[in-house]
C-alpha cells in the first residue's frame, strides 16, 4: 500500500518534471536558433546605422528606435488609464449589473485578435483623428491593445492588498481617497508593475496592430517625431521575410532583428523588475 | 470610577442582509473606564464594537436601527462626518495591522492625513505616542526600519500608538491579544490599564480572565443580545442571570 502511494507520487512529480522539461526545451531551442541565425550580423553598425543597398547592408537602427518609441508611447498612454480604471473598478464602483458588464467586456477585450485592433486604429487614429500613419497612431493602438491586460493586472494587485490595511487607514480618520492614494496604491504598485512588464513584451512584439497604423518598411533616417512613420523590429522581420528580394541576406538580418527584439524586451523588463524589487524590498519582509 | 456617560446606545438593532445580528441593545458606556464585551463566538461582540466607529459600513448590505450617542451626538446623523468619528473613536484590531511602511511613517500617517504639515510637531507627537504605548525604548533607534520587522506584540503596540497619535477620545480594542503570546498580552493589558486614565476603552475579548483583569464594566453577550451588563466585579462574582453564570463557569461557550 505504502509503496503504491510512493510510486504514485514519483509518477506524479515525474510527469510534472517532464512537462517543465518540454517547455524549457522548446524555449531553449528557440533562443538557440535565433542566436545562431542572428549573431553573425550583429555589429555596432547593425544597431545604429540605417539600412542600405536594398536592406542587404547597413543596419536597423531606425527600427530599434521606432520600436522604443512605440513601446514607451503605448505604456505612457495605457498605464495611467489602465490603473485608473482598475482603481475605479475595485475601490469605488458599486457591485452593480452595469459594472459587471463593464468588467466582462474588459476581459473579453483581452481576447480580441490584434489585427482587429490594427483595423480599429486605422479607422480611428489614422483616419478619423487624422494622425496619419505615425508613431502616435501606433502607440495609441498598442496602448488600447494592452489596456485590458494592464487593467486586470492592476485589479488583481489592488484586490491583493489586505483589507486590514484599508481598515487601519480608515480607523485613524483617513478618507476613502486618502486610503486609496497613500496605502492601497503604494502597496499594490509592485503587482501593477508586473502587469506592465508583461505588457511591454506584448507591445514590443506585436506586428498586426502597427501594420496599418505606424510601421513602414523603410525610412531614410531616424523618426523625427511622434507624427512620423516609423520602422519597427517585428514589422521589419515580417517585411524582410515576405517581401525580401535577397533571401539569404534578408533571412540573416531578420534573425538579427529577432535577436535584438528579444534583448530589447528583456532589458526593458529587467529595468521594470529591478524597479519592482526596489519598491517591494523597501518595507516588505 | 467616573460616572460620566461617554457613549449611550439606545434601542440598537443591526442586520447583515436579513439576519438580525444585534437585538435591541441599550447600554451606557462610562468615561475613563474599560468596558469589556464577552461571549461565545458569533454572539455579535465584534459587530457591536465596530458600530462605534462605523466600520460596519464597509460591509455591503448591512443596516442598523436605533441610536449611538457619542457625548450626546448621534454618530449616524447625516450631518456627522464619518471620518471625524473614526478619528475620535480609534480602533485596534484583532491582528496587528501595521502599514508596510517605516515605523515612523506608521504614526506620522494619521497626522499627515489629518492635515499636519510641521515636521517638528509631527515628530514630537510621534515620539509622545510611542512613549504612551510603551514602545519608544524599543523602536527609537530603528524608526526608519519597516514596521513589519517588529514582533507581533510590538506591532500591536505600534497599532495602539498609531491610534493614540490622532488623539481619539475612545479606543476600541477588538480582541487585541488574540494572536499574541502571554508576555506580549500582559504588556498590552498593562497598557490598557494605563490608557484608561485618559481614554474611554471598549474591549472585545474571548478571554474571561482578561476581561476580569482589565475592565471595570463587563457585558455578556449571547446571540446578539446583551444578557447582562454590570460592573465587572459584580458580574464575575454574583451574576444575576443564569446564562451568564453558566458561561462564566464554563458550562457552555
Amino acid at each position: 500500500m505504502i509503496v503504491g502511494k510512493k510510486a504514485t507520487q514519483t509518477i506524479g512529480f515525474g510527469t510534472l518534471f517532464l512537462c517543465i522539461g518540454i517547455a524549457a526545451f522548446f524555449l531553449g531551442v528557440l533562443i538557440y536558433f535565433i542566436v545562431v541565425g542572428g549573431f553573425r550580423v550583429l555589429s555596432w553598425e547593425f544597431l545604429t546605422a540605417v539600412p542600405r543597398e536594398a536592406m542587404t547592408a547597413g543596419g536597423v537602427g531606425p527600427a530599434i528606435v521606432g520600436t522604443l518609441y512605440l513601446v514607451i508611447g503605448a505604456i505612457i498612454f495605457a498605464l495611467p488609464l489602465g490603473v485608473a480604471c482598475a482603481i475605479y473598478l475595485t475601490e469605488y464602483s458599486p457591485k452593480s449589473f452595469v459594472v459587471n458588464i463593464i468588467r466582462m467586456s474588459i476581459n473579453n477585450l483581452a481576447g480580441v485578435p490584434s489585427v482587429v485592433f490594427g483595423l480599429f486604429g486605422l479607422g480611428i487614429f489614422v483616419k478619423f483623428f487624422g494622425f496619419g500613419v505615425s508613431a502616435l497612431s501606433g502607440c495609441l493602438t498598442l496602448g488600447i491593445l494592452v489596456l485590458p491586460q494592464i487593467i486586470s493586472a492592476a485589479q488583481e494587485a489592488l484586490l491583493a492588498v489586505p483589507q486590514s490595511y484599508r481598515e487601519a487607514s480608515l480607523a485613524v480618520g483617513a478618507t476613502h481617497w486618502q486610503t486609496v492614494k497613500k496605502v492601497v496604491i503604494p502597496t499594490a504598485s509592485p503587482g501593477i508593475l508586473t502587469g506592465v512588464i508583461l505588457s511591454i513584451g506584448r507591445v514590443a512584439g506585436e506586428t498586426a496592430p502597427i501594420m496599418f497604423t505606424a510601421a513602414t518598411f523603410y525610412t531614410r533616417g531616424f523618426p523625427k517625431s511622434f507624427f512620423s512613420e516609423v520602422m519597427a523590429l517585428p514589422y521589419h522581420i515580417y517585411a524582410l521575410m515576405t517581401e525580401g528580394t535577397h533571401p539569404t541576406e534578408h533571412t540573416q538580418i531578420a534573425y538579427g532583428c529577432a535577436m535584438i527584439l528579444l534583448i530589447l524586451v528583456l532589458s526593458i523588463s529587467l529595468v521594470a523588475i529591478i524597479l519592482r524589487q526596489k519598491q517591494r524590498g523597501s518595507y516588505e519582509q | 470610577m467616573s460616572n460620566k456617560v461617554k457613549i449611550q446606545v439606545k434601542n440598537l438593532n443591526f442586520w447583515y442582509g436579513k439576519t438580525l445580528a444585534l437585538k435591541n441593545i441599550n447600554m451606557d458606556i462610562y468615561e475613563n473606564n474599560v468596558t469589556a464585551l464577552i461571549g461565545p463566538s458569533g454572539c455579535g461582540k465584534s459587530t457591536y464594537i465596530r458600530l462605534f466607529n462605523r466600520m460596519n459600513e464597509l460591509i455591503p448590505k448591512t443596516r442598523h436601527e436605533g441610536e449611538v450617542l457619542l457625548e450626546g451626538t448621534e454618530i449616524f446623523a447625516p450631518s456627522v462626518d464619518v471620518v471625524e468619528i473614526r478619528r475620535r473613536v480609534g480602533m485596534v484590531f484583532q491582528k496587528p495591522n501595521p502599514f508596510p511602511k517605516s515605523i515612523f511613517e506608521n504614526l506620522s500617517y494619521g497626522l499627515k492625513i489629518n492635515g499636519w504639515r510641521d515636521r517638528h510637531k509631527i515628530r514630537e507627537r510621534v515620539v509622545e505616542s510611542f512613549q504612551k504605548a510603551a514602545l519608544w525604548e524599543e523602536v527609537k533607534d530603528r524608526l526608519q526600519d519597516s514596521a513589519l520587522g517588529l514582533s507581533g506584540g510590538q506591532q500591536q503596540r505600534l497599532c495602539i500608538a498609531r491610534c493614540l497619535a490622532v488623539e481619539p477620545d475612545v479606543i476600541l480594542f477588538d480582541e487585541p491579544c488574540a494572536s499574541l503570546d502571554p508576555i506580549s498580552t500582559k504588556k498590552i493589558e498593562e497598557l490598557i490599564e494605563e490608557l484608561r486614565k485618559d481614554y474611554t476603552i471598549v474591549i472585545v475579548t474571548h478571554n474571561m480572565q482578561q476581561a476580569a483583569r482589565v475592565s471595570q464594566y463587563t457585558a455578556f453577550m449571547y446571540l446578539g443580545d446583551v444578557i447582562e451588563y454590570e460592573p465587572t466585579d459584580q458580574l464575575f462574582t454574583v451574576p444575576k442571570n443564569k446564562m451568564t453564570e453558566d458561561y462564566l463557569t464554563g458550562k457552555f461557550g
